[in-house]
């Protein structure tokens, strides 16, 4: 038989999304859950949906709409859920609104996770996490990551990330485990007690894990199917640049790799690349839904000029982008910051299929992005979060149809807010969607 | 030599700029000058910045040469030969709740090679410990640093305890990072919003001129 070509990989995926098996509440549920994907579809694929599709990622506004804290909402999984039930019920959004991305306090705690400090663990009970970058892999250790990377992050950046698997630094490479007179030796190491103590840790980590999914999966599974909502993000996986930037070098470290190891910094992130693709397929498939989520950090206006864009972060990243659509997905890129210089860089890019691809903005000229990428690619976003934070319900309807008018007039356009929502009223949100019912009809 | 040093640095050329330091200090040239190099070659940096030739990684490698120099430099100096007469003094910090510093930091480093004194309070700054601050150095410019949404309303909170502590119209207060923007700026009370460092820069140039 020959393989599927990505286009009919595409409609199997979004088929498979249409047909998963929800016991809806109601038919009313099931024939919205069916017309959102539809409509997601339709504008994935750059044509008119019914009207103006909304999507929000949630950070912490649904524990401060609920009137609890994010403290609360990270730590007790019945606040988390009964704060999301009444979310998805109070704004219908287009897509569930997730408890997914907030996590687990306890399982956090349990691992003693030092990339980020949280509510309890930092920062004040209200507040959202927030990352701690650091060096957790050091300057001269490129080679190892590009030599073995699974091995690199067991046995050298997960020890140090979490404090509570740090006994994993004593181990072997499991590579080392080739025959019967090896395997003794190698066996020691994993019952030394800093080893036995990770090992106790990944299980209550584990069992914790599972506890806290059980909710989310039922908190989320309540509202797609009372409510029609359908499950958007299919999984997440990271351009090859933020992963060296965000998780392993941090940002200062990772600006001066480019000047002094840039020849290294080229080779991880090729390196990164399949890992990054398998890693979003795998995810997906597992999720039955066509979407992996993609934030876009260290590659934004100011971060780097557009000649080393072209060089260190839009090729890798291009690669990642194009090998999920190879597999039918469609990469969700949400743009954080300014991209006004890149639109152009990214522009029309012929190897890219036109209208494979999701793009949320935020601080970007979306008359620009229209003009240069219309007919290309799905584009969305751009209400400012301090609009939505400080602003009134008539200001932030004006500006939505004023966005609306300017770039929704073609399809192919998502409303949305141009960052995580974290502070922001109900007036406001309600403004959003209700602009997008009333006034985003084609 | 020094026109080379002043190069080098502009060049983001660290090696070299390194190398040349330990020249010309070896060649008996005045460790001032060296440094006055330094200020020149951070000028150039800072145009560049400006009509967006360079970048953050700039900026960054820009400050680490600075420090390896003025590493360099230091055991030649006699006490105070250092001191210039600053331009005017800034206090910054990034607002109640937030944690994020390298934005800030940036801030605070072109502020510092531009020739400002700077009070940097660090992260999670509460709003009394910017009046205390302002209190005690008499600085006649305040910087708000913040990542996240929840900076809109730390920022507005510390303006008013400024306004509270009878402050307000003793300080021109910059709000900048992230999220923010003008909107942000009003609904805070602060006077002006910066983009980037050198806008911060120039704010403060502005307001002490």
């Amino acid at each position: 038989m020959a393989p599927l070509t990505r286009e009919q990989k595409f409609e199997a995926r979004f088929a498979e999304w249409a047909a998963q098996p929800i016991q809806f509440a109601t038919l009313e549920a099931e024939a919205a859950y069916k017309e959102r994907v539809q409509m997601w579809k339709d504008v994935i694929r750059l044509k008119k949906p019914v009207r103006v599709p909304f999507l929000m990622l949630p950070g912490i506004h649904p524990f401060l709409h609920a009137g609890i804290t994010t403290e609360e909402g990270m730590y007790d999984y019945e606040k988390m859920s009964a704060a999301f039930k009444k979310y998805n019920e109070e704004f219908r959004t287009d897509t569930v609104v997730s408890c997914g991305m907030v996590g687990s306090g306890p399982l956090f705690d349990i691992l003693d996770y030092k990339l980020y400090q949280w509510p309890g663990r930092g920062v004040a009970p209200t507040a959202s996490y927030q990352a701690l970058e650091g060096e957790f892999m050091k300057d001269d250790e490129y080679d190892l990551l590009i030599n073995d990377p699974t091995d690199f992050f067991m046995r050298y950046y997960l020890p140090r990330v979490f404090n509570a698997l740090a006994g994993w630094a004593t181990l072997g490479p499991l590579t080392d485990i080739t025959e019967l007179p090896f395997t003794g030796p190698y066996m020691i190491g994993a019952g030394l007690p800093p080893a036995v103590k990770a090992w106790e840790t990944m299980l209550e980590a584990g069992r914790e894990a599972l506890k806290w999914a059980s909710f989310v999966g039922a908190t989320d599974g309540y509202s797609i199917a009372t409510f029609g909502l359908p499950a958007f993000i299919g999984g997440a996986c990271k351009a090859p640049f933020d992963t060296l930037g965000d998780t392993l070098r941090g940002t200062r470290a990772i600006m001066l790799d480019k000047f002094r190891q840039p020849k290294k910094v080229l080779a991880a992130m090729e390196r990164l690349v399949p890992l990054a693709i398998a890693s979003g397929v795998r995810q997906a498939t597992a999720a039955k839904v066509p979407f992996i989520f993609i934030p876009l950090h260290k590659g934004a206006d100011g971060f780097m000029s557009d000649k080393d864009f072209k060089t260190f972060y839009w090729p890798t990243l291009k690669a990642v982008i194009i090998g999920l659509i190879n597999e039918g997905i469609v990469p969700y890129l949400f743009v954080e910051g300014g991209y006004n210089q890149r639109i152009e860089v990214i522009a029309q890019d012929p190897d890219i299929p036109v209208g494979s691809t999701l793009w949320i903005f935020d601080k970007t000229d979306m008359n620009e992005v229209k003009r240069l990428w219309g007919g290309w690619a799905c584009f969305g976003g751009n209400v400012p979060a301090s609009l939505l934070s400080t602003g009134s319900a008539k200001d932030v309807r004006a500006y939505c149809e004023r966005l609306i008018d300017a770039v929704a007039r073609d399809g192919g356009f998502v409303l949305a807010p141009g960052a995580v929502v974290d502070h922001c009223t109900a007036e406001n949100m309600h403004a959003m969607i209700d602009t997008c019912h009333e006034y985003g009809i084609y | 030599m020094s026109e080379q040093l002043i190069n080098a640095i502009a060049e983001m050329d660290e090696e070299g700029a390194l190398a040349l330091t330990r020249e010309l200090l070896a060649a008996g040239t005045a460790p001032t000058a060296i440094l006055d190099a330094c200020r020149s070659a951070m000028e150039v940096v800072g145009k560049r910045f400006e009509c967006g030739e360079y970048f953050i990684p700039e900026l960054i490698l820009a400050g680490e040469m600075l420090k390896g120099i003025s590493a360099e430099v230091k055991p030649y100096l006699a006490a105070g030969q250092a001191d210039v007469k600053k331009l005017g003094k800034v206090v910054i910090g990034t607002v109640k709740g937030d944690i994020h510093d390298i934005g800030k930091d940036i801030v605070v480093f072109m502020l510092d090679v531009n020739g400002f004194e700077v009070y940097d309070l660090g992260i999670d700054v509460p709003p009394q410990v910017f009046v205390n601050k302002i209190q005690e150095t008499r600085a006649p410019i305040v910087a708000l640093s913040g990542f996240l949404t929840l900076s809109f309303d730390s920022m507005k909170q510390t303006v008013e305890a400024i306004r509270a502590a009878g402050l307000r119209d003793k300080v021109k207060i910059m709000v900048g990072g992230g999220t923010v923007d003008e909107q942000v700026c009003r609904y805070a009370g602060a006077d002006a919003f910066g983009p980037d460092a050198m806008a911060a820069v120039t704010l403060a140039k502005g307001w002490i001129a």
